[in-house]
């Protein structure tokens, strides 16, 4: 086989480019990690949500190598889109990310279905190099595999590894760098399975192998090569159509070869020394972790625990870094010369950055908490326990994550939806998370509640303010799951939703992945989402202390003998307040205000509930310090006077108190399910990638907020 | 059907079996790719709490597949002792 084989030479090129292809859970990311440490960045493969990982390496003083992290795939068939991205990346020449040599990592205590994928990518005809990985465990277990054997037999160098242990890395890197061979040969002949088909593909398009050849007749449509190539693509079209092909016996019968031939290398090159029950650790964890009792009951612990550490630990460094943002804040309009300028520094960008930074002690703390999880292959598990539940409201095992989450806060809740493998479930999960009560809605409730529920308590202990805030999560659950119930019947799957998923052996989980994790999602936030929040925040600022013409200017001078005179006093202190609220009357945001009231007539809002539900735009919060300013309350802190200030308010029309039960309730019910966050969109446009979902979602929401609204405000009017 | 053959859905815990034919071409190609070929011995680990899904072990790993995936698969169980 040496004699006539070909090869590529990469030590004679400055910089080369490498793949790691492999099945989920082989431990390619680890050997991902091992082998480009923190030189590496995050992106997205265009047009899909695929993430995209590229680290770089120097492998000797001349040579640097950039690999890129493929998504972990058991095939090439194009069933989904972490495959389609795969095989265009390794067949397409053109690929910005086409490589020089692909390393393929199998999980060397699995190696029959590992080979599966290596056999599919040597028929490519593109430089391979074998990673065996997990080989410590293998040994452990008493299995010896026969790497030069295995070599031999599939015409490519096997390096033996361990990616957690950081063994062989460097091997690998020097292999990297020797003649690596192009595998010449068919490991199996797809010519047989489909020849004319197989020639006239390859007689219009330039490629290397007949399995490439092959792959095309599935994968066309989705292939990039072609939106340069229209014609080509038409030809075979054309083709395709001509003759009747049912794919899926080729690939069937594909398969099967494949598997016939890897039996046979199997049996030749892997010995068991002894029969040592090898699964016996994971089914004895699993008969707890999965059982009918103690496997919910552990499963509702660590939800508790989550969300207890979400909600309340990440409360602290939090309102560090309000109290940090206060006192820049404060410092930069006592320093910075008083202005527009400071006050687009001080109001605008610094209040938007906050909003943006606020966000990242939650957003780390949940995915350290999803990494360790999905690191020890408990994440299966809880597929495993929870998917006849939710798969009902068209929902994953999986959700269940993101759901709990969302009650804290529904940006990295929809983050964390990125685990969710089918198209669907995904969406639907991203859809419904902002229906969750979460924490920015407490202090809106609680104002609200205070306002307008009798502090009185029920014949139990419960008094009933507190039932009514335990009703408004109750309520968002179950908006959540009906809405995803909903979109389960409208929603067309873009695939096939399957349940078919290694479980994992359990492993304890590796920190320095985590660490990794908690550090992209939280750069990725303050990139991608930080921009889009602190814009938005920049123009509703603009809107809610600008007003057309010289209106402020004219309140200014109204008062201003009275400034002068009484500047610290309390009255001065009250004038204040009567100003900016007057202010805030005039400006843009006012005008929004009154320009909606007769939309939001029909909740039982005025004008000024109007303001409140624009600049709640920037955050559900905003509300509490909007209402004081208005109502002219003074300090914001100071939940007691608004309160006060808000029960005093008397409707101008009746002469009765504007605060009455069916518009407190109107207006609580309105918090619940509106969506009023603009953070949350620019996570969802994110994730999505395109502006279609975000759209949908703040419509059918402001739809679902204004109808239950309208139908809360006249039961109770 | 051919006689003496079941649905991988109707094993019950720690029975075993060997993979004979799929029903379903979709399935078949899904459950190919991840080693589940015709002749291959499955056994059934364990079953979900309620029910639904069902977690195998096939060629030397555990996976998990909904009953009405396992029901696609036809196998004859190997008699236990």
């Amino acid at each position: 086989m040496e004699a006539n084989q070909s090869f590529i030479h990469l030590s004679e090129k400055p910089y080369i480019k490498v793949a790691l292809v492999g099945n989920p859970n082989c431990g390619k990311s680890t050997l991902f990690n091992a082998l480009t440490g923190l030189h590496q960045k995050t992106g997205n493969f265009p047009g899909v949500t695929v993430d995209k990982k590229i680290g770089y390496s120097k492998l000797n003083t001349l040579v640097t190598a950039e690999f890129i992290d493929l998504p972990g795939t058991y095939s090439l068939y194009p069933k989904s889109i972490d495959e389609q991205v795969a095989f265009e990346v390794l067949c397409n020449p053109d690929n910005e990310n086409h490589p020089d040599v692909t390393i393929v990592v199998a999980d060397a205590s699995n190696l029959k279905r590992n080979l599966f994928l290596v056999s599919q990518i040597i028929d490519l005809k593109i430089p391979v190099i074998l990673a065996l990985n997990m080989m410590d465990l293998v040994e452990k277990e008493g299995v010896v595999i026969d790497a030069v054997r295995l070599s031999e037999r599939l015409g490519v160098k096997v390096v033996a590894i361990s990616a957690r242990k950081k063994e062989g890395i460097e091997h690998l890197k020097n292999i990297l760098l020797e003649p690596l061979p192009i595998p010449q040969y068919d490991f199996i002949d797809v010519k047989k399975i489909a020849p004319e088909l197989v020639e006239k593909i390859r007689a219009i398009i330039k490629l290397n192998s007949d399995f490439a050849a092959f792959q095309t007749i599935s994968n066309f449509s989705n292939i990039q090569y072609f939106d340069n190539h229209p014609e080509k693509k038409q030809k075979l079209a054309t083709l395709f159509k001509s003759v009747s092909i049912d794919y899926n016996s080729l690939q069937t019968e594909e398969s099967v070869e494949r598997y016939k031939l890897i039996n046979r290398i199997t049996t030749e090159c892997i010995t068991h020394r002894s029969a040592i029950q090898t699964e016996s650790f994971t089914h004895k964890l699993d008969s707890v972790l999965t059982h009918r009792i103690w496997g919910y009951a552990i499963f509702l612990i660590i939800l508790f625990f989550i969300f207890q550490t979400i909600f309340f630990v990440a409360a602290y460094p939090m309102e560090w870094i309000e109290s940090l943002f206060t006192s820049i804040a404060g410092w930069a309009s006592q320093t910075l010369p008083a202005g527009e300028l400071t006050n687009l520094f001080v109001n605008g960008i610094l209040a938007g950055l906050s909003g943006v930074v606020i966000f990242v002690p939650q957003i780390a703390l949940l995915f350290a908490f999803i990494g360790i999880l999905e690191d020890t292959g408990y994440m299966t598990r809880v597929s495993f326990i929870m998917d006849k539940l939710m798969r009902r409201f068209g929902l994953n095992g999986r959700s269940v994550i993101p759901l709990i989450s969302g009650v804290a806060c529904a940006v990295p809740a929809i983050m964390s939806t990125r685990t969710i493998s089918s198209w669907k479930e995904r969406i639907i999960s991203i859809m419904v998370t902002p229906l969750m009560s979460c924490s920015a809605r407490l202090p809106v409730y609680t104002l609200l509640i205070s306002l307008v529920v009798p502090s009185a308590k029920t014949s139990g202990f419960f008094n009933y303010q507190g039932l009514i805030l335990m009703s408004l999560y109750l309520i968002g659950f179950i908006a959540a799951i009906t809405a995803a119930w909903v979109m389960k019947w409208i929603l067309k799957a873009r695939e096939k939703s399957y349940f078919i998923m290694e479980l994992p052996v359990y492993r304890t989980p590796q920190w320095r992945t985590v660490g990794l994790t908690i550090y992209d999602k939280v750069k990725i936030f303050l990139w991608d989402a930080g921009k889009i929040i602190v814009a938005i925040s920049v123009i509703l600022w603009f809107l809610s202390s600008h007003a057309p013409g010289n209106k402020f200017q004219d309140i200014e001078n109204k008062y201003q003998s009275s400034i002068l005179t009484k500047d610290h006093s309390i009255e001065g202190v009250a004038l204040q307040s009567k100003i900016a609220s007057e202010k805030l009357e005039a400006s843009y945001a006012g005008i929004l205000g009154k320009f909606i009231e007769p939309a939001i007539a029909p909740l039982g809002f005025d004008w000024k509930i109007g303001i409140a539900l624009v600049t709640s735009f920037a955050a559900r919060e905003v509300f509490v310090g909007t209402m004081a300013t208005i109502y002219s309350a003074g300090s914001t802190d100071n939940t007691q006077s608004i309160r006060d200030k808000m029960h005093a308010e008397v409707d101008e029309q009746t002469g009765l108190p504007k605060f009455t039960m069916a518009v407190g309730f109107s207006l609580l019910i309105f918090y619940a399910f509106a969506m009023q966050c603009v953070s949350t969109l620019a996570v969802v446009y994110r994730e999505t990638k395109s502006w279609k979902w975000p759209v949908i979602q703040f419509t059918y929401m402001s739809v679902l907020a204004y109808v239950s609204s309208f139908i809360v405000y006249h039961l109770l009017k | 059907m051919k006689t003496g053959l079941k649905n991988l859905s109707q094993l019950k815990i720690g029975q075993s079996a060997i993979i004979d034919s799929f029903t379903d071409k979709d399935m078949a190609l899904k459950l190919l790719e991840m080693g589940c070929t015709p002749g291959e011995v499955v056994k059934l680990d364990c079953i979900a709490p309620l029910g639904d899904p069902i977690a195998i072990f096939v060629s030397g790993y555990l996976l998990s597949l909904r009953k009405a995936e396992a029901s696609t698969v036809l196998v004859s169980v190997i008699a236990t002792k």
